[in-house]
């Protein structure tokens, strides 16, 4: 069974702040829950022990002094592997990147140590971000803390499974397809992917850089706003985060959603979707109709070209991307006779069969005489979906949907089988190509108490109103519905 | 639309992969039906659409209005320096270095 913790960002606050605990005490409780469970979930890869209690210690001498502390002084939080930490090794679960060890810290989490968090390590994920199970990691699959015979969702599986099992607060991931918030369905945990910009990229390790975003996983809307409202913001690091002022996103998240129109595309409610998800789903749009949002009927009609169209971007981003990996600079080196020799021997062995299907699929959009019928239409179909949600978003607040198909799979379910597994992503890859935020969060579970998941979507930067109508949802019941 | 056991091998190249012969089957297999699947965006009209290219949005509009957001030039940096004093820590990751240079199997015989 799943036990997420019952701490929260505002527990801990409260808690350090009436000294009835110290940062180091809630480490070690942590600590001891990941000794606890990690044999058996593999959600993390590396603990980073001794950055953690430093930067406990720091907190509790803070506290000591009477300074002031950050807004999340001593919550232990997770990160993805695939995001750069300095001093702590970094696979991007990859036998790649078995040894490295990042010189610098990505922006992201610089942030979030400075708000006082406690990194507690490092979390399993497919490797270089590429998956929808995690069961492309080179480290083995994570398994989810609900039902421990299926995955977790990916690619950040490890994340997802740390919160939902109380082996962290909150935890960072990123989404390209779908690779935060699917997982965060699968494991039932609340998990959001912020407006492409919002969040520095900077240390974040590469996949389809104008698809890849950083965000969070946490037990409840308000942590998540909070996490969000540390990390977001311009980083003259990263030339493409936007310079657009970044909330608090904490600060409106109670408000009535009273009037907010959400629209329901029909298209996401079709042939292949279980029929306890949809159910449920429609029981959460219900839900916030009761509490006064319009329901708006949508079409949205290139929502179907969306998972090829993504596969062709992603693929050849990643095919660019992935080339730094020669064994030149960091990272695996395979020795050979000659240069040539020794880059394809070095990623023969370094990367794993699903990695090397995307880079030949991504190379093969880009190689002459494919550019036009791949890589150029799919950049226009990609315009067409994201005038598709323009167009809705003159008529409606938010759009509503399930964050997948189904519930969590079992492992090994669809491994054989690329294009299955691609099909999971149906519902999330659409916001990736859009550049849109999004959250999903849980509604309710199947009669086999798995985890269901409701995608809210919003336009560019409105993370605040998609949080606000997520906490309404929350408020109103709408987790357990 | 296939693809062959040529187009296999020559993608990879193109890639620096080295297959084996069962992965070359293996992905020629597996990647003739994801470009079936793909080949669906063939049905689409295109003419004047304009690819999406870039990916910076501008806030025309205040956070959560739902009103469209026009998407603007990348803003662009002053082109000044800036200390980057890390050679010691990156060569330090290098498989075989010798600094300041990384070290690779000889390129060009003589």
């Amino acid at each position: 069974m799943s036990a997420a913790t019952a701490w929260t960002v505002a527990s801990i606050q409260a808690a350090l702040r009436a000294k009835k605990v110290s940062a180091r005490e809630i480490a070690t409780e942590f600590y001891a829950s990941i000794d606890r469970r990690n044999p058996d979930l593999n959600a993390y890869l590396t603990l980073s022990r001794e950055r953690a209690f430093a930067q406990a210690d720091r907190v509790d001498v803070a506290t000591a002094c009477g300074e002031k502390l950050g807004p999340l002084a001593g919550v232990p939080i997770a990160v993805k592997d695939v995001i750069s930490t300095a001093g702590v090794r970094t696979t991007c679960g990859s036998k790649t990147l078995e040894t490295y060890v990042p010189p610098y810290d990505a922006t992201a989490v610089a942030r979030l140590e400075k708000a006082g968090a406690v990194i507690l390590g490092k979390t399993n994920c497919d490797e270089f971000a590429m998956g929808s199970s995690n069961e492309n990691s080179a480290y083995g699959p994570v398994r989810n803390p609900v039902a421990m015979d299926r995955v977790p969702g990916g690619s950040s599986g490890g994340s997802a499974a740390a919160v939902a099992a109380g082996m962290a607060v909150a935890a960072l991931g990123t989404d390209t397809g779908g690779s935060i918030r699917q997982p965060g369905a699968c494991c039932g945990v609340p998990a959001m992917m912020p407006t492409y910009g919002r969040v520095s990229r900077y240390g974040l390790i590469a996949f389809a850089s104008s698809l890849d975003r950083i965000g969070p996983f946490a037990t409840n809307v308000a942590d998540t706003a909070a996490i969000m409202s540390v990390i977001a913001g311009h980083d003259e690091n990263d030339a493409t985060s936007a310079a657009v002022a970044s909330p608090d996103y904490a600060a409106g998240i109670e408000q009535a959603v009273q009037g907010l129109r959400i629209g329901v595309p029909e298209e996401y409610f079709g042939e292949g979707i279980d029929s306890q998800v949809k159910a449920k789903v429609l029981a959460g749009i219900a839900l916030l109709e009761k509490l006064g949002c319009k329901r708006v009927s949508l079409k949205m009609p290139h929502t179907e070209y969306a998972i090829a169209t993504y596969y062709i971007v992603a693929t050849a981003e990643a095919s660019s991307n992935l080339a730094r990996y020669d064994g030149v600079r960091y990272g695996l080196r395979v020795p050979g006779a000659t240069l040539i020799d020794m880059y394809r021997k070095t990623r023969e062995r370094g990367f794993g069969a699903e990695v090397k299907r995307r880079l030949m699929l991504g190379t093969y959009a880009l190689s002459s005489g494919y550019y036009d019928a791949y890589y150029l239409r799919a950049q226009k179909v990609r315009a067409l979906i994201a005038r598709d949600f323009s167009e809705a978003f003159q008529k409606v607040d938010a759009i509503v949907t399930p964050t997948a198909p189904t519930p969590a799979f079992k492992l090994g379910e669809k491994t054989a089988d690329p294009l299955q597994m691609y099909l999971a992503d149906i519902y999330t890859v659409t916001g990736s190509l859009a550049g849109i935020p999004g959250i999903s969060v849980p509604c309710g579970v199947t009669k086999e108490k798995l985890p269901i998941g409701v995608q809210i979507l919003g336009p560019h930067f409105s993370e605040s109103r998609v949080l606000q109508l997520a906490r309404a949802f929350e408020k109103a019941g709408g987790f357990t519905i | 639309m296939t693809i062959s056991r040529e187009d296999v091998l020559r993608v990879a190249e193109l890639a620096q992969l080295e297959l084996t012969p069962e992965e070359a089957e293996l992905y020629r297999g597996q990647l003739d039906e994801i470009l079936n699947y793909i080949g669906k965006l063939q049905k689409l009209d295109v003419t004047n659409v304009e690819p999406m290219t870039q990916m910076s949005f501008g806030s025309a509009e205040p956070a959560g209005s739902s009103a469209s957001v026009r998407q603007e030039e990348t803003d662009l940096r002053e082109d000044k320096l800036r200390p980057c004093n890390i050679a010691d820590a990156v060569l330090e990751q290098a498989p075989d270095s010798a600094k300041p240079f990384f070290r690779v199997p000889k390129v060009i015989e003589r």
